[in-house]
Parts: C-alpha cells; structure tokens; sequence
C-alpha cells in the first residue's frame, strides 16, 4: 500500500476473554493491506491473541470495566503492534518451554503465551509504565522475512 | 466470543487391525475447552482405546492454553501407556506444536488417511 506517512489503526478491547479475537481480525486485515504473506499473518494473529490474552487476564486482571487498546502501526517495511493495559507490567521474561519438565509435571502444563510471541514475531519488548499501570507489549514483525 | 468446542469420538480400525478412538474437535480450542478436550478424552475407558488419534480438521484457534490442555491430555496418555498422534493442523499450528515440543510426544500426519495407514 503506497502511503506518505504511517498508517495507525486502533482497536479498544473489552478485558473478556475471546475478544482477542477482534484485535486478530484488525490485524491480518492491516497486514493484508500492507502486503504481507498468509505464513506471517498468521504469526501475527497467534502472537497477538497471547499479547491480548495476557492483558486481558493479568494486566486488567479480567475486570471489564478495564479496556485492552491495541494500536497497529504500519512504518515502511513493518508491523508494530502496542497492547496495552492498565497493570503494572510483566517482570519475567520468556522462557522456552521443556516438553519434557511438562510431560514429567516438573513444569506447568501452561504458560507459554510470552514464549509463542518472542518466537513468532520478529521484535518483542515488555515495557511497564512509568505511573505503575498503561504498561504495554510492544510486538513487531517485518514484511520482508525470508519465507521458512 | 469464543467459538464453542465440539468433539465427538469415533471407534476405526486401522488397515493394519489395530482399533483406534479418534477425537474430532471442531471450533476454538482456548482455556474454555477443558470438557470438549480433556473431557472427551478422559470418557475413554483406558484399558481398551490404546491408540489415540486427535483430528483438528476443523478447528481454526488454538491459543496457549489450548495448547496446554492437549499436553495436559498426553501427560495422562502417557501415564496409562497410550500413544497419541493427530492429523489436520494448518501449516501454521504444525509449526507451534512443533515449537512447543508436542510432536516429540505426539505424532503429526498431514491427513486421516495418511495416520490409519501408519498405526
């Protein structure tokens, strides 16, 4: 899509699970426009429905006067996503899951949702706010990658 | 908002005579999917359905507690000696199932035929 200046598209979540489904959907219709192949638009789609599953459940701790804002930006050659929601931020960082440790209940069955998007998009950053809440996943993805 | 989980399960006997229960799971497979999953899974009786086989054909999300459930389900096979394997992922979710290490404990064919034919 030719353009002059960045194209920014913002979509408000109720903080209910299923509605990640909404900002999928904005998603892959922006990334569409803006060229990017079915492979990884669905990268995209799972990576974001994690980032807004995690906002909808941890940051916004599932109250639903709380809303998840996801905000796509198309810049040149790129995606970048924002999902942000008023907790105070994730202090972990991925980890890969141990199919093993899981199988042998030495590590929880769940808990892969920051693992899927560090390895699906092509940038990850979590940033907290500075006032304690507003903290936000900042997720990027690139529409020249080499096809797998 | 998320789209409800059905399954259903089916008694086939493999080419090479072996009985097989296939659980066919259609619509999102997401934290709310514990009954259709793990449910559908657990009214097998164990001693008499030893080759599991999961038939995501018609199932288009899978999020990450979707995907623990099913891991949930092989840990349990694995505790009564099942094997499981499954069939009709997209490209995209062999690719996470793989990432997440599944296949390592369930086996992924391209088609229904294409499992039969291997247990």
């Amino acid at each position: 899509m030719n353009r002059s200046k960045p194209t920014s598209v913002e979509v408000r979540l109720p903080s209910r699970m299923g509605f990640e489904k909404v900002a999928m959907s904005a998603a892959a219709a922006v990334a569409r426009l803006e060229g990017f192949r079915e492979d990884r638009i669905e990268d995209l789609k799972t990576a974001l429905a994690e980032a807004c599953i995690n906002a909808i459940e941890h940051g916004n701790r599932l109250n639903e006067k709380r809303t998840v804002v996801v905000v796509l930006s198309a810049v040149d050659d790129a995606l970048e996503v924002k999902v942000i929601d008023d907790g105070k931020g994730i202090k972990a960082q991925p980890v890969k899951p141990d199919i093993d440790r899981k199988m042998h209940g030495e590590e929880d069955p769940r808990g892969m949702g920051m693992f899927l998007i560090q390895a699906l998009v092509d940038e990850a950053e979590w940033v907290s706010g500075t006032d304690g809440k507003s903290s936000y996943v900042r997720l990027v993805i690139r529409l020249d990658k080499d096809a797998e | 908002m998320q789209s409800e989980t059905k399954s259903r399960t089916d008694q086939l006997t493999t080419p090479a005579g072996h009985s097989v229960a296939v659980l066919r799971f259609e619509g999102d497979i997401a934290s709310t999917s514990k009954d259709a999953v793990l449910g559908a899974y657990q009214s097998l009786p164990k001693a008499t359905n030893k080759l599991i086989l999961l038939d995501f054909t018609k199932v288009d999300y899978i999020n990450s507690s979707g995907i623990a459930l099913v891991i949930q389900m092989l840990i349990e096979a694995s505790n009564f000696d099942q094997k499981v394997y499954a069939f009709g992922l997209s490209a995209h979710f062999t690719k996470v199932f793989t990432m997440v290490g599944i296949t390592k404990y369930a086996r992924l064919f391209a088609s229904e035929p294409e499992a039969l034919a291997a247990l």
